[in-house]
């Protein structure tokens, strides 16, 4: 997790709003100080510094993308280079193989996906990531089942993988904003200008640092809960 | 947070994750289906989740009778065709048929208001639950107990089976108006608000401070048409439950989809108009003033 993805001025982070838990990723991103605009048609892009795909259910979501026509403008905001955090359903639909069933997904990260695949909601849990960095919450959560070579991985639980990085796409299998933990945001979209935070992970040379600063982070972060 | 939170054992039905579901079931269509067809029509259409019942409201009203917890088959074969979210209904204060649809691992219990109830002094502890539950309120007190209770999202009663919008409305109305009135009171008058309208104390207060309630809102009862889900939306409901809305209609697969964008869209006027074209005609409606005291469903439960 090295290496800056975006740094947020003015322009506000977008949550694509069609269906989901897309409150509590804007409730995150403005703890952190960014300004939010939920994305619900083409135009809804148009300016955006980052955008979050939330957690709901994967095939609702498709099926508005679709009726909104939304495929190829979310295809070539995500292309061009701008900071991405997807979780949940927003990891199944950026991954490249989906399974269980199979449906269409961007392909934005070069990993496979199966729906459901912790089980029903009785078996939706809380835990802490192998790192013992993130709170996590998986409600009805995708497994990862396939990592492609440029695939970074990001967080892991018991070994599995559950937070992974390609190029500007963070993709999560949990939910961080349930969690209100606000860690990878800040990884992904930065404080905006003018926060008094110090230590980002992203100026880093190296992980060990990184995971140290985080650390510190998530201390202060849990001082002030 | 610290070393010690790692390697400790995952946390099951905390009631964090029993309202990340009804986050993630937020600016969606709940509907109501009564077999595996309906239901695939119903997730072919958009919807976020089903609700699997014997008997839609409508039918209910006009059969009469006991309305009881689905056959397990039934909400079996609804798990097995669809992937969303399968909620249930069990009687209000029958906790043999919630622990029943628990052991079908259904993903929300409605302890619902529709269905006859069993229990009249007593709702369900839901707090001795694995799985969320879902309950109807008409106002504030009614809204926060059942949230004492353990319930991790609260739904208007509305008025089911009906097609009119009109109760769904004054239920959003009164919980909102009250909500207001809590965050500009006087911490002393907060305890005087919890005795006049029999709500737990730290639950008012809660409300008083952050000016919401703790757990999602969803509208219910009587949604018939995409303006009124539009409505309940624009009126501070989160999302919608579709009833005898959908399949008592003229073309169930174009309304739900209809109701479905209604509901993202419900800002954007010239897309409700667009999406409210040629749906066929919208189930039969009943005014309030010709049903009867006892022929009104939100009266059930306290």
């Amino acid at each position: 997790m090295d290496g800056g993805l975006g740094r947020a001025g003015d322009a506000p982070v977008g949550v694509l709003a069609l269906q989901g838990g897309y409150e509590a990723h804007e409730k995150l991103l403005v703890d952190l100080g960014h300004t939010t605009r939920r994305v619900r048609t083409a135009a809804d892009l148009d300016g955006l510094a980052g955008l979050v795909f939330p957690g709901g259910e994967s095939s609702t979501m498709l099926k508005l993308i679709g009726w909104n026509s939304l495929w190829g403008p979310l295809d070539q905001f995500v292309r061009s280079g701008r900071p991405v955090l997807a979780t949940c359903a927003g990891l199944i639909l950026s991954a490249r193989g989906v399974s269980g069933p199979e449906q269409p997904s961007f392909g934005w990260l070069d990993i496979d996906v199966a729906r459901n695949a912790w089980g029903r909601q009785n078996e939706s849990f809380e835990a802490v990531d192998d790192a013992g960095l993130l709170k996590l919450v998986f409600i009805r959560a995708p497994r990862v089942r396939r990592v492609g070579p440029g695939v970074e991985v990001v967080a892991t639980l018991r070994g599995e993988v559950i937070a992974v990085r390609q190029g500007n796409v963070t993709g999560a299998s949990f939910h961080p904003e349930l969690a209100d933990d606000p860690t990878l945001h800040r990884r992904v979209f930065g404080p905006a200008e003018g926060l008094d935070w110090a230590g980002s992970p992203t100026d880093c040379a190296d992980r060990e640092t990184a995971v140290a600063n985080l650390q510190k982070d998530w201390q202060s972060h849990a001082a002030h809960d | 947070m610290n070393e010690s939170n790692v390697g400790q054992a995952d946390a099951k039905s905390t009631f964090k994750v029993k309202v990340g579901l009804a986050e993630m079931l937020k600016g969606g269509v709940i509907m109501d289906v009564i077999n595996a067809e309906q239901a695939r029509i119903a997730e072919d259409a958009g919807a976020s989740a089903v609700m699997a019942l014997e008997r839609v409201p409508a039918t209910i009203r006009k059969e009469g009778g006991v309305a009881r917890a689905s056959d397990p088959q039934m909400i079996q074969e609804i798990q097995a065709t669809v992937n969303i979210p399968v909620m249930a209904k069990c009687r209000i204060g029958h906790f043999i048929e919630a622990r029943i649809l628990e052991a079908l691992e259904v993903d929300f219990i409605d302890e619902s208001e529709v269905l006859t109830p069993a229990d009249e002094d007593f709702h369900i502890d839901k707090l001795a639950f694995k799985t969320p539950f879902v309950c109807g309120a008409t106002d504030l007190g009614e809204a926060l107990r059942r949230i004492g209770e353990g319930a991790a999202m609260l739904r208007t009663k509305g008025e089911a089976g009906t097609g009119n919008i009109v109760e769904a409305v004054r239920h959003l109305r009164t919980v909102r108006t009250h909500i207001r009135k809590l965050t500009v009171l006087g911490h002393e008058e907060l305890m005087t608000e919890a005795k006049r309208i029999g709500a737990p104390y730290a639950l008012i207060e809660e409300v008083a401070r952050t000016g919401r309630l703790p757990v999602p809102n969803f509208a219910a009862g009587g949604i018939a048409t995409p303006a009124d889900a539009a409505l309940c939306m624009a009126l501070g409901a989160e999302a919608v439950f579709v009833g005898s809305g959908i399949f008592h209609s003229e073309n169930p697969a174009a309304r739900a989809r209809a109701v479905v964008l209604a509901t993202t869209h419900w800002e954007d006027s010239k897309r409700l108009a667009e999406i409210s074209k040629g749906l066929g005609s919208a189930m039969g409606g009943i005014e309030m003033s010709k049903l009867a005291e006892h022929e009104k469903l939100a009266k059930r439960g306290w």
